[in-house]
């Protein structure tokens, strides 16, 4: 029971924080909560399909299939990652100017909750369908303890779930001035981190075939298996053992989202725009 | 009209995410089968050990790694140091390309049985 609850726990963790992050990032946005419920109800329903055709999936594309599903759901949540970013320093001054008025606010709100529903339903989508693949193993392979594992699991999906809320919360602390500077950085590193699983799984299949030896091993400081080690890979894309390419693609990752937001960002004050904005 | 741009918007991302599939998939149509002179190791999982528990494989060679499931539940074959992550299904079978990896022990898992399906992979 407690190794079920510990791999369904883990396999929700990173979702979880994903999800937890971005909840805070839309604070205020009307309709948001539709929005993200709706990507986690995708998430799920796209993982059991993952699941069913688990062996289709890997035995597609000269049996690579898995890798660049993989790839290409993880490049996703990547690009929608950083147009959410890019997104909300050109916006989001006026929309917190307007976040009273609701009407402007929700139409530009919506807009970019898209992008972020996305991204939940990829989170939800990649472990889910680990998730669904281990607790659906359990229930076929017809052992007496099943029971116990299947409520191991559900603690587990309970305490993933009780992560996101810490984050949630955790976050939404910060004083709202400086919240959306602090998950500007978060969601940049976020990208970052995911570009580089994403680079590992072209790697795997044998199509980014540059620089892979590991630049350095610390799995005996801090493995990234290890709860502590899986946290950080998911906020900041922390490896053990990264290859050359994965911390290419994470450095031009992180270069490129925090210049596009900062090149992006309009130069004039908020203030006189948001009265330009009402007096029109 | 302001629902239809939001729609407009979601019917764009959807396009994104397609194209960008597309792409990579593409890609991997261009991509040659590297496994010309790979070295060949099979393994299979039964109840949740791997068979054999220790396979020998050539350095500086890419490998092939074939991996057939005999357990009716899913496994996910993992290594870090082979930096391979790869779904099995039950009853089913999975190749892995390894990159030409210098000698040493390689340790590989099943990522849902860590406690008993734990195998190597000798390079020399």
């Amino acid at each position: 029971m407690l190794g079920a609850l510990i791999i369904v726990f883990r396999e929700v963790l990173e979702a979880g924080i994903i999800v937890g992050i971005l909840l805070a990032v839309t604070r205020g946005v009307p309709r948001r909560g539709l929005w993200i419920a709706g990507g986690v109800a995708a998430g799920v329903a796209g993982a059991g399909l993952l699941a069913i055709f688990a062996e289709q999936i890997s035995n597609a594309l000269a049996g690579v299939g898995q890798e660049l599903f993989n790839a290409g759901v993880l490049a996703v949540a990547v690009v929608m990652l950083a147009w959410h970013n890019i997104w909300m320093a050109r916006h989001g001054r006026e929309m917190a100017a307007h976040m009273k008025e609701v009407g402007d606010a929700a139409a530009k709100g919506s807009r970019s909750l898209a992008a972020v529903a996305i991204v939940v339903a990829v989170a939800v989508l990649r472990e889910g369908s680990e998730i669904v693949l281990f607790l659906y193993g359990l229930t076929i392979s017809g052992d007496s303890t099943n029971s116990g594992l299947l409520v191991g699991g559900l603690i587990g999906l309970l305490l993933g779930c009780g992560v996101t809320a810490l984050t949630f919360f955790g976050l939404v602390k910060i004083p709202a001035r400086y919240l959306f500077g602090v998950t500007t950085v978060l969601i940049t590193f976020l990208a970052a981190g995911l570009a580089a699983q994403s680079v590992a799984f072209l790697q795997q299949a044998g199509i980014a075939t540059a620089w892979e030896g590991t630049v350095w091993d610390t799995s005996w400081i801090l493995s990234d298996r290890s709860l502590l080690g899986r946290v950080l890979h998911t906020l900041v894309g922390y490896s053990d053992q990264p290859s050359g390419m994965q911390l290419a693609v994470y450095g031009l990752t992180l270069i490129t989202i925090f210049g596009l937001t900062k090149a992006l960002r309009p130069s004039y004050p908020a203030k006189p725009r948001a009265m330009v904005e009402q007096s029109l | 009209m302001k629902a239809s741009a939001s729609k407009g918007f979601v019917i764009g991302f959807g396009a994104a995410a397609i194209g960008l599939f597309a792409l990579v998939a593409s890609i991997a149509g261009i991509a040659p089968a590297a496994a010309e002179d790979a070295a060949v190791v099979r393994l299979a999982i039964k109840d949740h050990r791997f068979q054999p528990a220790e396979a020998r494989a050539p350095a500086g060679k890419p490998i092939t790694i074939e991996i057939r499931n005999l357990d009716p539940t899913p496994a996910e074959f993992e290594s870090k140091t082979m930096r391979v992550e790869k779904v099995v299904a039950g009853g089913g079978a999975i190749t892995v390309q390894i990159r030409p990896l210098p000698a040493g022990r390689y340790r590989f898992f099943d990522d849902y049985h860590e406690d008993t399906t734990e195998g190597f992979l000798v390079v020399q």
